[in-house]
């Protein structure tokens, strides 16, 4: 069952169209990639979801109930565009946002005490918020987001700042909060962290859904026709009838080359083929990164 | 706790507590006092450079002695009665020898004498001169018809007048009043009606752009409802200034308290002093008694004045004022919340703040005009008109409004407060999420249309 469903979302701002009959369905305890180019439609579907702005057509669920004004305790948000009060102190402010999402003040002194001590960041408590830096800060928000433990955390590009050691630690406490049964919405640009990190995701271009499904699955359907051969030495192979060269380079004593066939030729008749070229020393089908894929679907429109 | 109260908690405190709220609060009344004794004490020190003016005094040789030492020194100004000088060579010499200006008197221009000087002279210098020239002339325009002890009878027709004010209520219940007093606290409440109203209008604005500026409203709308946060800035901030407005009242009943118990105290025992003795010479000379009394007449005025203060309605005055204030700025807070969120930072502003200061400053100036004439038609409507009606009502509220008015008008208020808060809320939910763009007023207008 999905924890999360919106139904044909549509929204408008005046002449201009953000959302056109969009439609996601977030399974439990999932991690849900939410792509798209700049300007797609993205943020205006996380701010209905969190119900900032209502849609103007379209139907929301949570839990298989439509989504109520108070649902917003059960969701976490941390926006791409995100900030503190700079005069404020850490602690002083974690505790505003918490009391914000309907913690009790005792409650939310109980949990915070627990987050500064796992983050390691417990000096910062009396601290003025300019007085950190702007990994500091995320870490921050990373907290005041996860701390009302809600069912659905929604995470707006929640890498960018962070060093890449911090990255792994906030990496891990979402597979962490996932693990705990928390469902997670995922926006990002970074495509390596979507095959990390995703299950599922929909690429949203240009207010419509124009792909969606599991991320292996997604993967496997747009390698159908590609593989990939790694031979020995400096080998050199020509194009003939059955395929065509995507690329081929030598480096350190080993040649890469990557074809792609049409579709009624097996992988058997191009191994019949190419095995005479030189030594191989390995065969895969060809998984295109997502990085590709999205590029490949977003220009393939335009 | 309910969600606004948090907001409003935060709001609150965080400018409570900060230092400047704390100096201001104790400064600002400091700062007024300070003026009001400071300044006519540097009005009179300013006068205080001797300027030297040469009088020359044309025609015959009775006529110059009438006229001389017609007109007295001042604090500020020498006259130096010159004779045998040609008033031509002093026109232009007169700098030299040291001479502010030169005034010359003929008996053919009377009415019109002249004077020479380097700079404009000031307005002060030119009324002495002309009342005391006046005066001179008169006397001796009298002495002419030979009057016997004309010097004591002129004494005895000196009189100065005064009117005094008394309130008349429908159940015949006097009360002595001032029109000066009046017109004081008219001032005083209009202008810091005024004051409040833009100051924390204006706090509003740059809570709100400080607040998208740093990114962090997207966070909370995602808690809270965009109006909550709306209101709950308002609200909070208007606490703070009510809060300040308390300390200020204090204050000043306290100062009140001190003055009445140290100065007032000392002429009323000092009239009881003198009184036993002349009660004994009849009731009807009572009244002499007091007059004859030591009391010296400063400490007199000074206790009439309280007296006086004292019999404005107050509990009326400070009631429509914190009524006025609540919602004047509620509706100016909220225009300036609407601001704050349609711009990305204060610079921006500009273009949207001249409408909004173009109906506050009318309203002072109204005001500043309503104490010359209370009921004129103009002070009427603009003690209606919402957007102006807290700064001209309480320059109204001193000398008395029906109370039909006062109903009318706060009904209004009301009213248009509401409608704007609701309009601004529109604008605001919509602009607090809108970056980069440069906003115009049709985009304003279209933030107002979208739905939910």
């Amino acid at each position: 069952m999905s924890l999360f469903e919106a139904r044909n979302i549509t929204k408008q701002f005046g002449s201009l169209t953000a959302l056109d009959k969009v439609s996601i369905s977030v399974p439990e305890q999932c991690i849900y990639g939410l792509l798209g180019p700049n300007g797609a439609g993205k943020t205006t579907l996380i701010r209905i979801i969190n119900q900032i702005t209502g849609p103007d057509t379209g139907e929301l669920f949570l839990n298989g109930k439509k989504l109520m004004p108070d649902d917003v305790h059960s969701i976490g948000y941390l926006p791409e565009e995100r900030g503190l009060y700079k005069k404020m102190k850490v602690g002083e402010q974690a505790l505003y946002f918490a009391q914000l999402k309907g913690l009790s003040k005792t409650e939310a002194m109980r949990r915070l005490k627990y987050w500064f001590r796992k983050l390691d960041i417990v000096d910062w408590w009396g601290k003025k918020v300019e007085e950190l830096s702007k990994g500091m800060q995320q870490k921050v928000q990373f907290i005041t987001t996860v701390l009302h433990e809600p069912k659905l955390i929604i995470f707006d590009e929640p890498f960018t700042g962070f060093d890449p050691v911090n990255a792994n630690i906030i990496k891990n406490e979402i597979l962490f909060l996932r693990e705990r049964g928390a469902t997670i919405i995922f926006s990002t640009h970074n495509m390596g962290s979507v095959e990390e990190l995703c299950d599922n995701i929909t690429l949203i271009d240009k207010a419509k859904t124009i792909l969606e499904g599991s991320v292996n699955e997604i993967r496997r359907k747009w390698a159908a026709n590609e593989y990939d051969f790694i031979f020995r030495g400096n080998v050199k192979i020509e194009e003939n009838s059955l395929y065509k060269i995507l690329s081929q380079k030598s480096e350190n004593d080993k040649t890469a080359i990557r074809l792609s066939t049409k579709e009624e030729i097996t992988s058997n008749d191009i191994l019949n083929t190419v095995l005479n070229a030189g030594n191989l020393i390995s065969f895969n089908p060809a998984l295109p990164s997502m990085n590709e894929i999205f590029i490949r679907v977003v220009e393939s429109r335009n | 706790m309910s969600k606004i109260s948090v907001i409003i908690k935060r709001e609150y405190l965080t400018r409570v507590r900060k230092k400047s709220f704390i100096i201001m609060t104790i400064l600002a009344p400091l700062l007024m006092a300070s003026i009001f004794v400071l300044l006519p004490v540097l009005m009179l020190s300013g006068e205080r450079d001797d300027k030297k003016i040469a009088v020359i005094i044309d025609g015959s040789e009775i006529f110059r002695e009438e006229c001389i030492g017609a007109i007295p020194d001042t604090k500020a100004e020498k006259f130096v009665y010159l004779q045998d000088v040609d008033i031509n060579d002093m026109v232009k010499t007169f700098g030299a020898a040291g001479y502010y200006g030169v005034l010359y008197i003929s008996p053919e221009a009377l009415n019109t004498p002249l004077l020479y000087s380097k700079k404009q002279p000031p307005s002060g210098l030119t009324e002495h001169i002309s009342r005391n020239l006046k005066n001179r002339i008169e006397k001796n325009k009298l002495q002419e018809h030979n009057i016997r002890n004309l010097d004591s009878i002129l004494m005895q027709i000196r009189t100065s007048v005064e009117v005094n004010t008394t309130l008349v209520d429908e159940t015949g219940k006097l009360t002595e009043t001032s029109t000066d007093v009046a017109m004081i606290f008219a001032y005083l409440g209009g202008f810091l009606m005024y004051m409040l109203v833009f100051i924390f209008g204006s706090q509003v604005m740059r809570g709100v752009i400080e607040e998208k500026t740093s990114r962090v409203v997207e966070v909370i709308v995602s808690s809270v409802k965009p109006i909550e946060l709306m209101m709950g800035k308002v609200i909070g901030i208007a606490l703070v200034g009510l809060t300040q407005f308390m300390i200020w009242v204090i204050l000043l009943v306290g100062a009140v308290g001190v003055v009445q118990s140290t100065v007032l105290s000392k002429t009323n025992t000092e009239i009881m002093q003198s009184l036993p003795q002349d009660i004994m010479a009849g009731n009807q000379q009572v009244s002499e008694a007091v007059k004859s009394a030591e009391v010296s007449p400063e400490l007199m005025e000074i206790s009439e004045a309280f007296d006086n203060v004292m019999n404005l309605n107050w509990p009326l005055i400070l009631l429509s004022f914190v009524f006025y204030f609540i919602t004047g700025y509620l509706l100016y807070a909220s225009v300036f919340a609407a601001i704050g969120s349609a711009v990305d930072n204060e610079t921006e502003t500009q273009q949207f703040m001249l409408p909004v200061t173009i109906p506050i400053i009318i309203g002072l100036l109204v005001a500043m005009g309503t104490m010359q004439n209370p009921e004129s038609s103009i002070a009427f409507w603009f003690s209606m008109i919402p957007l102006t009606s807290p700064i001209v009502m309480m320059a109204r509220i001193p000398f008395g409004v029906p109370y039909w008015q006062l109903a009318v008008s706060m009904a209004l208020m009301v009213v248009t407060f509401i409608a704007f808060v609701w309009m601004a809320a529109k604008v605001y939910r919509t602009g607090i999420l809108m970056y980069g763009k440069k906003t115009s007023w049709k985009e304003l207008w279209k933030w107002l249309r979208y739905s939910g």
